[in-house]
């Protein structure tokens, strides 16, 4: 597997007045180009700061990082849609393009066309008001791809939907990502999330992060995410990454 | 209520005939408080219950409206602080908007001047008086600047404040599609701030009607401000409530004109 990204010994530390945060510590990981690989870590262990240092948003105090890819190739989904309230679907999801100047015809036909195929084509004239909690993450997800990125970054996308509509707004994302043949970082604290959808699972420590094991999720990429949570292979993993979880989330109550 | 759909019930249609039947009622029971007020002045000044030299009366501010309007003097202080308030409200809006956008872009400049916007914004702006009669003259510019003073520095903190709530998530949303600050501030910052600065142009309205009657009882030879100092001063107290209403008419006029303004825009 060709190697998209590579992280070695990174550290980053968070000054203020009150004085300075150490968030990652001497991190090391290296993504492989199309795979989808997951990262669970408990909350407030860095891995925000991990994506965020990824995207080249933040610089690391120290270490390594090597991209095979240019910055503007990565593109960045966070946990909130953040839809422009004032825009319509169809002008929110062509903000990116409109931002790097390349709303070309072609382009927007090109993200009209992904909306289209994931069924937001109806709703490209409506309010994201107008909208369901599922279908605006799918929106920003389109937003996203709408810059045909080669990789793109998930910051516990569906933590803010319910139980239902996040199993599948889940499965959508993943299909989406998969048919488009991009690579995809997810970040969560949900394991079984990054079980049904992921290649490889890094767990983090606390804070700061370093990545404590990397577990191959033996399900086949064919697998719909539902089929994959109902593997049998699915809750011997989970039994596994919890242990590794949960051992380094001992009394540590502190949140974000 | 755009949502309404066209298939009334006969339910519906009852409760729409309700709701304007509340409407109706209440329109007319502010109507009907109006005219009580007036009459009841007029009644209790005809019966000399109060003094009309000290309470003047509607039928004599009405003589003293029409005796200003045949003489042609009415319109020119009309449009003298018509033109005072309209050019103060729209400068100070566009002043302070343009302040508050530059100490968005530059944050150092916002740090800096922070403190002295805070002590302008607590000193009483007519205190300014002399000296800006002394600097631009005891005229219309005066009367302007005073206009200006007194909203431009209320409108740079409420509008500032407002681009520096907007959501930092959103901004960071806009630097992963590599937003330069311009686009941030044109395409995030303003449009998320659209209501906010039509709460400043509201609340200008008013302060710009403030700014200039005061400036007018500082400086003027003209205007409806003027008229009520002087009238005050011949203790002609019909010429100074006739003025008074009329400057309650286009106060309201200009305040529901935002108002209007309002509605366009956010639709
Ligand atoms: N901008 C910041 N300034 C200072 N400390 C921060 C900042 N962002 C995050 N941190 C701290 O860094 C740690 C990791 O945060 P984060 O990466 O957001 O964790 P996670 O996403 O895993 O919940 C937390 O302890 C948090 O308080
Ligand atoms: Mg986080």
């Amino acid at each position: 597997m060709k190697e998209i990204l590579r992280l070695e010994n990174i550290t980053h530390r968070y000054h203020g007045k009150s004085g300075e945060t150490l968030a990652v510590d001497g991190l090391t990981m290296s993504v492989g180009e199309g795979e989808f690989y997951g990262i669970v870590g408990p909350s407030g262990s860095g891995k925000t700061t991990l994506l965020s240092l990824l995207a080249g948003i933040l610089a690391p105090s120290s270490g390594e990082i090597s991209r095979h890819i240019s910055p503007q190739e990565i593109g960045y989904m966070l946990q909130h849609d953040h839809l422009f309230e004032w825009r319509s679907i169809e002008d929110n999801v062509t903000l990116g393009l409109e931002i790097r100047h390349s709303k070309t015809e072609e382009n927007v036909r090109y993200a009209m066309s992904l909306a289209k195929k994931y069924s937001l084509g109806d709703f490209m004239k409506k309010k994201p008001s107008e909208l369901s909690g599922g279908m605006r993450q799918r929106v920003a997800l389109i937003r996203t791809l709408a810059l045909r990125p080669k990789l793109v970054l998930l910051d516990e996308p569906f933590s803010a939907l319910d139980f239902q509509t996040r199993l599948n707004v889940a499965e959508d994302v993943r299909k989406i990502i998969t048919e488009e043949g991009i690579t995809a970082i997810l970040v969560t604290h949900d394991i079984s999330e990054a079980i049904a959808l992921c290649d490889r699972i890094a767990v983090l420590s606390k804070r700061p992060a370093r990545v404590k094991k990397v577990f191959d999720v033996p399900m086949k990429k064919a697998l719909s995410s539902i089929e994959r949570r109902e593997d049998e292979a699915f809750a011997a993993l989970f039994r596994e990454v919890w242990k590794e979880l949960e051992f380094t989330d001992e009394k540590d109550t502190k949140g974000e | 209520m755009k949502k309404i759909r066209k298939e009334n019930s006969a339910e519906h249609a009852a409760f729409l005939r309700k709701e304007r039947g509340k409407t109706v009622f209440t329109v007319a029971m502010q109507i009907l408080l109006l005219l009580t007020f007036f009459l009841l002045w007029e009644f209790l000044a005809a019966r000399e219950i109060i003094d009309s030299f000290i309470f003047s009366s509607p039928s004599k501010m009405w003589s003293s409206f029409l005796s200003l309007s045949e003489s042609g003097e009415l319109w020119r202080h009309v449009s003298a602080t018509l033109a005072e308030t309209v050019i103060g409200f729209l400068s100070a809006t566009a002043i302070g908007l343009a302040l508050a956008v530059i100490l968005w872009i530059i944050e150092p400049l916002r740090r800096i001047l922070e403190p002295y916007i805070v002590v302008l914004n607590a000193l009483p702006k007519i205190a300014l008086g002399p000296i800006i009669i002394i600097w631009v003259g005891a005229g219309k510019g005066a009367i302007i600047v005073m206009a200006i003073l007194i909203s431009v520095i209320i409108t740079v903190i409420n509008i500032l404040n407002g681009f520096l709530s907007v959501d930092k998530d959103k901004i960071l949303l806009m630097r992963t599609l590599s937003a330069n600050k311009m686009q941030v501030l044109c395409k995030l910052i303003l449009p998320a701030n659209v209501s906010n600065i039509i709460a400043a142009l509201k609340v200008n309205v008013g302060m710009a009607w403030v700014g200039t009657i005061m400036g007018e009882y500082l400086v003027s030879k003209e205007g409806l401000g003027y008229l009520i100092v002087y009238g005050g001063q011949v203790f002609n107290l019909s010429l100074v409530m006739c003025a008074t209403v009329i400057l309650t008419l286009l106060a309201a006029v200009m305040y529901f004109a935002v108002l209007i303004l309002e509605k366009l825009v956010k639709r």
